[in-house]
């Protein structure tokens, strides 16, 4: 049970920077995870008078504000035409509508939850987050980085040309993933990006050069099985580590397969 | 706090706590359509439309909610006549414990869009749960009604 003594929207992002340095202070998302556990919260932070709830495309980049849902990236054309519907599959399975309409999408980044989608999709892309105090940093080193008490005011995807393909393995939809698996290729770089391990998502890069030469049946299985051996992976209540293990090389698999034949956004 | 929310259409003043709940917040101003379920964000019983959207007010601050509109079955009861009864024919109405929830989560689907497959359908009430029925009854009914409006 959380309880929450006062609740503060902020009006201004140095505003919720220093309400927040109290370690008794939280900065809402969408309250849907954070409800979830035991917590005293002295002050609650609400971001949401601050316009930050919007997805902007520019020529080269995607600015998403840390208060857009993942409904809105769901359904976000520019988006989804850049990943060939790989936002969209990522988010779709998201308990329901109404949940998706209250996650945001700086609460999912945030969060870096073992679990997430949102992140392994955006994990999948070249993806930067910014921090009000911490600047913009690329999304793969915030991921790995210990929780502190900066804000997150946006996430911003360069649009560089490249593929992505998403899928996830779920035991009974609107679940968690058991495994969530995004392939990319961006420019020359390849990446797996494994999510829900169930750690937090990890990208896979093609170190041994595997798919240097283009992809084939024998070389993406090549990729997927190097994958599946350089991820770490455990068990819980949804599936056992070798289980998981197994999964990331079907998926890798699988994904690589629809990358070779897939939709390739190009800059005009 | 002293918040105001405009719900079904009439402003609505209170004072609360800064942690209670939309579902409490809800019922206490007598919308008793507005189910307590899951509490995990997971059921849907306690949909309700805010600005348009459909949200779980189970998982949202009263405090939230302030300044916005919220609508809930009671005050969307002529909307929500015109498909019910098809649901009703269907038999798929059963206990009744999700209905509202999933009749709040149907008008927004409509309003979204009015002419959904069935596969649109399924997606879009996925995040509703009953315990009762099987989902299909549901969806025949549904489905019933949108062929009825072809004529």
């Amino acid at each position: 049970m959380i309880t929450i003594q006062n609740y503060v929207r902020a009006q201004s992002l140095e505003e919720a920077y220093r309400l927040n340095q109290n370690r008794r202070s939280r900065v809402l998302g969408g309250m849907l995870w954070l409800k979830m556990g035991n917590a005293s919260v002295n002050t609650a932070i609400d971001l949401c008078d601050l316009g930050l709830d919007t997805i902007e495309e520019t020529a080269d980049q995607f600015v998403i504000g840390a208060t857009a849902t993942l409904r809105q990236m769901e359904l976000h054309p520019g988006l989804n035409a850049y990943t060939g519907g790989a936002v969209a599959e990522a988010v779709r399975h998201i308990i329901g509508v109404q949940f998706r309409n209250m996650a945001t999408v700086g609460g999912s980044v945030w969060g870096r939850f073992g679990f997430s989608d949102v992140l392994t999709v955006l994990l999948g892309m070249e993806t930067y987050v910014e921090l009000y105090h911490g600047g913009i940093l690329p999304l793969e080193q915030f991921a790995a980085m210990k929780y502190d008490r900066d804000i997150l005011v946006r996430v911003i995807i360069q649009k560089k040309p490249g593929r992505f393909v998403y899928q996830s393995m779920r035991n009974q939809r609107t679940d968690f993933p058991v495994i969530a698996c995004a392939v990319s290729r961006i420019g020359e770089e390849y990446r797996a990006v494994i999510g829900a391990r169930p750690g937090r998502a990890l990208v896979i890069r093609d170190e041994r050069g595997l798919l240097k030469e283009g992809i084939t049946g024998e070389r993406a299985r090549a990729f997927a099985d190097d994958a599946a051996w350089r991820t770490p992976t455990e068990g819980n209540l949804r599936g056992s580590a070798a289980y998981r293990t197994h999964l990331i090389r079907v998926l890798t698999e699988r994904g690589l397969l629809a990358l070779g034949g897939g939709y390739e956004w190009k800059s005009r | 706090m002293e918040i105001t929310m405009t719900l079904n259409g009439r402003a609505v003043t209170d004072h609360i706590d800064a942690d209670l709940l939309l579902i409490d917040f809800l019922r206490a101003h007598g919308c008793y359509s507005v189910k307590r379920g899951c509490e995990t964000s997971g059921c849907g019983l306690c949909t309700v439309i805010m600005d348009g959207r459909p949200i779980l007010s189970c998982s949202i601050l009263a405090a939230r909610a302030a300044g916005h509109s919220v609508q809930t079955l009671e005050g969307l009861q002529e909307e929500a006549s015109e498909f019910v009864g098809f649901i009703a024919d269907q038999g798929a109405d059963q206990c009744g414990f999700c209905n509202p929830g999933f009749v709040m989560n149907t008008i927004a689907l409509l309003r979204e869009n009015p002419n959904p497959t069935d596969d649109e359908i399924r997606e879009y009430l996925a995040g509703n749960l009953c315990r009762c029925s099987g989902y299909d009854g549901q969806l025949r009914g549904i489905r019933a009604y949108l062929d009825s409006r072809q004529g």
